[in-house]
């Protein structure tokens, strides 16, 4: 059973005066581990894919399986549930609560959840430390880079162990260099723990390094391509 | 950790929120200390209204107000006295025998309230005695009669002259005396100044031979807080052989002055409120807007909306608290140094307060009463708008925040 299954997926917003068709009849199999980047230039649909899949939108047509579950048939508070458990989500920016610490974002998520205390304590310093900010654990997000923050988030969207990471231009607002560390950062994660994560981005840096690219145009699928297969990367 | 969001959340913006909760405290004190000073006069102004004449209530016959005839009136031996002078927070009892009659000097006579009297229990409620300008009081001289300065005036008469009371006793008995004048009292109240004439009881109830009835009880209180209490206790003692009169009904332009200042009063507490209410809002609307996306991306992860609205409610109520429960503290300081340190009035009203033999004073009420009622409206006033967050959170859409 694949992890995603997106049939005949497709979005139609009706707000403005023309309706705009922000996802065309998109079909797509994701599995277990995979380390995926959705690419196409703006306005391609990559933020309304992630959303649909995320269950932060709702379709207007085709269906969204996540471990085989049909997530339309969530009700609201279910869904969020849903996404607790099951999604960890790295945004573009605001993912961090500005008054907790780097360890407190962290153990938040877990909280939520219903995690005990000393567990999600060490948790937090556990995946703190994986994501390299170690000695960052009792920053607060001001006084972290644009990087770190992000790398928070990531260590955030792992807490609640997730099936898999959604992560929409985690790097738009971090230069190329600290992207590719992001990227390289995510990549080993995947290696490492086989989680999942599917990513979007403009940057070809970024682009780079993932294992299987999905090229959105106009809200449709144009490519699907598998790439760096069994490489290692640095 | 809910909680130590809240209260980091709260002082993400220090000045903000220091400025809202100033307001908060600022309304609780300004609230707290007008009222108390509004309370505490209303209850000088009762207690020294009273204190006067009427008492806080009085026992009467049935009838008595409305045609103030002997006829009505009413015997309460001691031990009925007694037993009333026994209820909670009755500090005296004073009995009076009130009759209208005519009193000749020479040739001039004139109509008068002739009120027989028990010159000690009298005089510890009204202090009569004080308002002696000539002549001696009714201990020294019990045959004799006092005379109010204006009556006396009119009649010509002085201490030491006899004057000739002349009118209808119980049951139409003729009452006539002749006797001696053994002081004069001065009221600051012209209708009291030219009508007044004082007697004991005994010799009173001997003129107008209603022998050892009088026509009313007055019945004085520790607090005016106290009235109701005391009052059903007296009603059911005396059930309905007797009418009770409070001083609301014996002196209803007092009544309708006080309501009238009080009504100025809450219109300027209800000014306060809305400005605070205001202001509040203001913060708790900013709080709360400017971190829409911070809200979006907290719903994305998998933060229920109730939860999130626990910890907007949360800010709000440490905001409120933190200004009522300061604000309450200090008001508490403020009023009870000026119940032990009233401020003197000074300027034109001071004469006025004085001729009606009241301390020109603002009084503070502590009436811990007060204080509670106060804090609370200010409090429930600010916690009203932790709805604000309630309401934008039920709405928000979690991808519209982040993107909006
Ligand atoms: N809430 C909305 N209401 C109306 N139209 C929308 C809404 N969200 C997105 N769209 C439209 O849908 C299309 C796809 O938008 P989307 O944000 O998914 O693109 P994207 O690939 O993420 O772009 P970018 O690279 O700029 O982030 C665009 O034409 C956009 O204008
Ligand atoms: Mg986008």
């Amino acid at each position: 059973m694949p992890l995603i299954e997106l049939h005949d997926l497709s979005k139609t917003y009706n707000t403005a005066a023309v309706p705009v068709q922000a996802v065309k009849n998109v079909s797509l199999q994701i599995e277990k581990q995979e380390f995926t980047a959705i690419v196409g230039p703006s306005g391609s649909g990559k933020t309304t894919l992630l959303n649909l899949i995320g269950g932060l939108d709702k379709p207007t047509g085709g269906s969204i399986f996540v471990e085989g579950k049909d997530i339309a048939t969530l009700k609201a508070n279910d869904l969020i549930d849903f996404r607790l458990h099951h999604i960890g989500f790295v945004f573009q920016a605001y993912n961090l609560i500005p008054v907790f610490t780097a360890k407190e974002n962290v153990e938040f998520i877990m909280l939520l959840q219903g995690v005990s205390r000393a567990k999600r304590e060490q948790r937090a310093l556990e995946l703190l430390e994986s994501v390299g900010l170690g000695d960052k654990v009792n920053s607060f997000p001001p006084q972290l880079s644009g990087g770190q923050q992000q790398r928070v988030a990531v260590a955030r969207a792992l807490a609640s162990r997730p099936s898999f990471v959604l992560a929409d231009e985690p790097t738009a607002n971090l230069d190329s260099h600290t992207a590719g560390a992001l990227l390289d950062m995510m990549a080993q994660l995947n290696r490492e723990y086989g989680m999942t994560f599917i990513f979007s981005t403009h940057d070809p840096r970024v682009i780079k390094r993932a294992r299987r690219v999905v090229t959105l145009e106009d809200g449709a699928v144009k490519s699907d391509v598998r790439q760096n297969e069994g490489k290692r990367e640095t | 950790m809910y909680l130590t969001l809240s209260w980091r959340n709260l002082w993400r913006n220090k000045k903000r929120t220091l400025i809202a909760a100033a307001s908060v405290f600022l309304a609780v004190l300004v609230a707290v200390v007008m009222r108390s000073m509004q309370i505490g006069s209303y209850a000088y102004m009762i207690s020294s209204s009273v204190k006067f004449y009427t008492g806080y209530m009085q026992v009467q016959g049935n009838g008595y107000w409305e045609n103030r005839s002997l006829n009505n009136s009413i015997m309460l031996d001691e031990k009925q006295q007694a037993e009333i002078a026994k209820i909670p927070h009755v500090t005296s009892v004073v009995p009076r025998l009130e009759a209208f009659s005519l009193v000749s000097f020479g040739k001039v006579t004139k109509v008068a309230q002739v009120t027989g009297v028990d010159p000690l229990v009298e005089n510890n409620m009204t202090e009569l005695k004080k308002r002696l300008v000539q002549g001696s009081y009714l201990t020294e001289n019990p045959e004799g009669v006092l005379i109010a300065q204006g009556l006396a005036d009119l009649l010509h008469v002085s201490v030491g002259d006899s004057v000739v009371l002349y009118g209808q006793g119980y049951h139409g008995v003729i009452a006539a005396a002749m006797l001696p004048v053994s002081g004069i009292v001065k009221f600051p109240i012209a209708r009291m100044n030219n009508a007044m004439v004082f007697l004991t009881l005994t010799n009173a109830q001997d003129i107008f031979s209603t022998d050892g009835r009088i026509t009313s009880l007055a019945v004085m209180l520790d607090d005016v807080r106290n009235q109701t209490a005391v009052f059903n206790a007296l009603s059911s003692l005396v059930g309905d052989k007797y009418t009770l009169m409070t001083w609301e009904e014996m002196m209803p332009d007092l009544v309708q002055g006080i309501a009238l200042d009080n009504a100025s009063g809450l219109i300027m507490l209800i000014i306060l409120y809305i400005v605070i209410a205001f202001g509040v809002f203001g913060t708790v609307m900013m709080m709360t807007t400017e971190r829409a996306k911070e809200f979006g991306v907290l719903i994305s992860v998998g933060m229920k909306r109730k939860r999130l609205i626990w910890v907007t409610t949360l800010e709000t109520v440490f905001l409120a608290f933190l200004g009522a429960i300061s604000g309450a503290a200090v008001s508490l300081a403020v009023i009870t140094y000026f119940h032990y340190h009233p401020i003197p009035i000074t300027g034109s009203a001071a004469p006025v307060f004085e001729l009606l033999g009241v301390r020109p004073i603002f009084y503070f009420s502590t009436d811990p009463g007060l204080l509670i009622n106060q804090a609370l409206v200010v409090l429930l006033i600010t916690l009203t708008t932790a709805l604000y967050p309630l309401f934008f959170i039920k709405r928000l859409q979690p991808v519209q925040a982040m993107h909006g």
